[in-house]
């Protein structure tokens, strides 16, 4: 029993299941963000957990006190909205304790924790202004104070940081990460964002078409996803999935790939199990940084690959250079170092740290697992 | 700034300008025509009216027409002239434009924030309110009135304008609602606030604008309102507009048109003056920063 649990719950929006038996327990102090592209069910999820969505079927339990039916006032939980929700007509002292006195907190009580969270979000100077009279980054810590100041079980996060310009957006992502540290609190952080997903979380769902496809720590989901909608939506630039086929030379299992030229490629695995899939059709995956000159290779990895092939496009980025080249009829997309000598429309030497790729089956779109 | 204006600005040259302001100002003076005849003849004598030029300004001013209008004129039985009506008018409209107003505003809240299945259908139903012709629902009404005993009341006339608003306010306040965040609705409900007090504490405060458009159109629409009046009122409850008819309409003696002038004047006043007092709230964009701005 977790923290938090979201047991076999589903929505259904008449006939129209929105959300398929989702399974989640989060432990006390844990960060878990639920990321997917629009219209996956991650903010729908948010909201059941909030009570502003009915369950469908299936249970939510905070500490173990079933909340199905319970309101949301009354399931100890704050929640932090996209637009922030600032109730315009109240100065931001009286947004923050609106919460305390709909429960009957007395006044003194209400202040204290006012200036309490006021002080812990340094906005102490704003307490008497009304939203309307703040900047972007001001409202976002005002809506976090409105939260805090709860001192609630969970924390919901429903897109908190999408409604600012970027550089204050991976400001207050840090003041996010930094405030769940000093508190530790549990948190559930919905995002379509898969940077912010990996930065802040710890632990990660990914949800696509009302399914959880994969719920691990941001490395596992990162190092070992377990389909190519993971593979592909977690990661910038996205990993690169190539059709290939499985070969077995000198006992060793290979990938070969079709090169543009009408040559192949072998890139041997690092897993043996591969073997079974001899002679079969696989897609397989690689990122972008595992693919680099022969010099930047990781001297760690035990099976480095080289391949020969023409480079497309270069695109250099400051601190890196994107490399495009075409390799089984895709754009495959390398990360390299900003000074690796590389030259659009010249033959190249890449290397492949293949200790890192998977492999997936083309008919499930699963991982093949070592 | 001014350089950008003026470059922006439609370049008209000074005599084109003064054509067009001159065009302008006699459209504005035939306008206020007939409220200047209404002025100048309130503040004449008689007998300079009857004497022809009903044009010219007046050569003896006085106020007696309006004292005369206001408070001594033949009208019902007693010379009480327009006062207890204009009272009348006051104690139907204030409760009949609060109460369709709460109400409208009620019912916006709960067909946006507080969806439910048909709600829309039912929107649409109570929109039909607004193109029920009058006539049609008299006889009915008289019957419900009867039933209710409140005929010949002031409370029967303020339910009859509130049935008759209450599509209008809900109209208004329905589109205004649909566009204000829903988000912070949630938040409140979250933060454990109820029906209520979410809809006094965060939904009212935020309704200026709308609330003023429906409070003028609501006020000028049941002030103005002369066919119910007469339908529906008593002796006691006539408003000003059934007591201005009546004393134009006075067959008997002398027509005063001074008084007349001056009582015609004195029943467009409290809707001249809602618009004066709240007009500029109308402009008043209040949501400013709610949301992301």
């Amino acid at each position: 029993m977790g923290f938090l649990d979201i047991d076999n719950t589903t929505k259904s929006y008449g006939a129209v299941e929105v959300l398929h038996k989702v399974d989640i327990s989060v432990e006390e102090g844990e960060f878990l963000v639920l990321v997917g592209p629009s219209g996956c069910g991650k903010s729908t999820l948010l909201n059941m957990i909030a009570g502003l969505e009915e369950i469908t079927s299936g249970e939510i339990r905070i500490k173990d006190q079933v909340m199905n039916g319970v309101h949301p006032s009354k399931r100890n939980i704050a929640m932090v909205f996209q637009s922030y929700a600032l109730y315009p007509n109240m100065t931001v002292g009286q947004n923050i304790t609106f919460g305390l006195e709909m429960h009957g907190t007395p006044k003194p009580e209400r202040e204290k924790a006012m200036n309490d969270v006021a002080q812990l979000l340094q906005i102490e100077q704003l307490l008497d202004r009304k939203p309307g009279a703040l900047s972007g980054g001001q409202r976002q810590r005002v809506a976090m104070g409105r939260a805090l100041v709860r001192d609630p079980d969970v924390f919901l996060f429903d897109e908190p940081l999408s409604n600012l310009d970027a550089k204050l957006r991976v400001d207050m992502r840090t003041e996010i990460k930094k405030l769940h540290q000093k508190l530790g609190t549990t948190i559930v952080y919905v995002t379509h964002d898969q940077i912010e997903a990996m930065t802040l979380s710890t632990r990660i769902a990914v949800m696509y078409g009302g399914y959880v496809q994969q719920l691990g720590t941001p490395q596992e989901i990162y190092d070992t996803p377990s389909n190519i909608f993971v593979a592909t939506f977690m990661g910038s630039p996205a990993m690169n999935v190539v059709p290939a086929k499985v070969a077995i030379e000198n006992g060793r299992p290979m990938a070969v790939i079709s090169l543009q030229d009408g040559s192949n490629a072998t890139l041997p695995f690092s897993q043996d199990n591969m073997a079974a899939w001899d002679d079969r059709d696989i897609m397989l995956g690689i990122r972008p940084e595992t693919i680099t000159d022969e010099d930047a290779a990781d001297r760690k990895s035990s099976n480095i690959a080289h391949l020969i092939n023409r480079v497309v496009v270069t695109e250099p980025a400051g601190s890196d250079t994107f490399v495009t080249m075409e390799l089984g009829g895709k754009d495959v997309i390398a990360r390299m170092r900003s000074d690796a000598d590389v030259q659009p429309g010249a033959e190249f030497k890449f290397a492949v740290n293949m200790e890192k790729a998977v492999a997936f089956d083309p008919e499930t779109e699963m991982r093949i697992l070592p | 700034m001014s350089v950008a204006s003026q470059d922006t600005a439609i370049r008209t040259g000074r005599v084109m300008r003064t054509m067009i302001y001159l065009v302008l100002l006699l459209f504005a003076l035939f306008y206020m025509l007939p409220l200047y005849v209404m002025v100048v003849n309130s503040v004449k004598p008689l007998n300079e009216i009857t004497g022809g030029g009903m044009m010219n300004l007046p050569q003896v001013f006085t106020l007696e027409p309006w004292a005369k209008a206001w408070s001594s004129a033949q009208i019902g039985v007693e010379p009480t002239g327009l006062s207890p009506y204009f009272w009348n008018s006051i104690k139907m409209v204030v409760p009949a434009v609060a109460i369709s107003t709460v109400l409208g505003a009620l019912n916006g809240y709960v067909l946006t924030k507080w969806r439910f299945r048909g709600d829309t259908i039912l929107f649409g139903l109570m929109l039909f309110a607004c193109f029920i012709p009058f006539q049609i629902v008299l006889i009915p009404m008289a019957r419900m009135l009867g039933l209710m005993g409140l005929a010949g009341t002031t409370w029967g006339l303020v339910l009859v304008h509130v049935v008759y608003g209450i599509g209008f306010t809900t109209l208004y306040f329905r589109n205004y609602y649909a566009v204000f965040p829903t988000e912070l609705i949630r938040a409140a409900q979250i933060d454990g606030a109820g029906f209520f007090q979410i809809f006094w504490r965060i939904l009212l405060p935020s309704s200026g604008p709308i609330a003023v458009v429906s409070i003028i159109w609501q006020f000028t629409n049941i002030w103005n309102d002369f066919l119910f009046g007469a339908s529906f009122a008593g002796a006691d409850s006539q408003p000003m507009t059934v007591a201005l008819n009546n004393l134009v309409q006075a067959s008997h003696g002398v027509k005063e048109y001074n008084v007349h002038f001056a009582g015609a004047i004195l029943a467009a006043m409290p809707t001249l003056l809602v618009y004066i007092v709240a007009g500029r709230y109308f402009v008043r964009g209040l949501m400013a920063g709610s949301v992301k701005g």
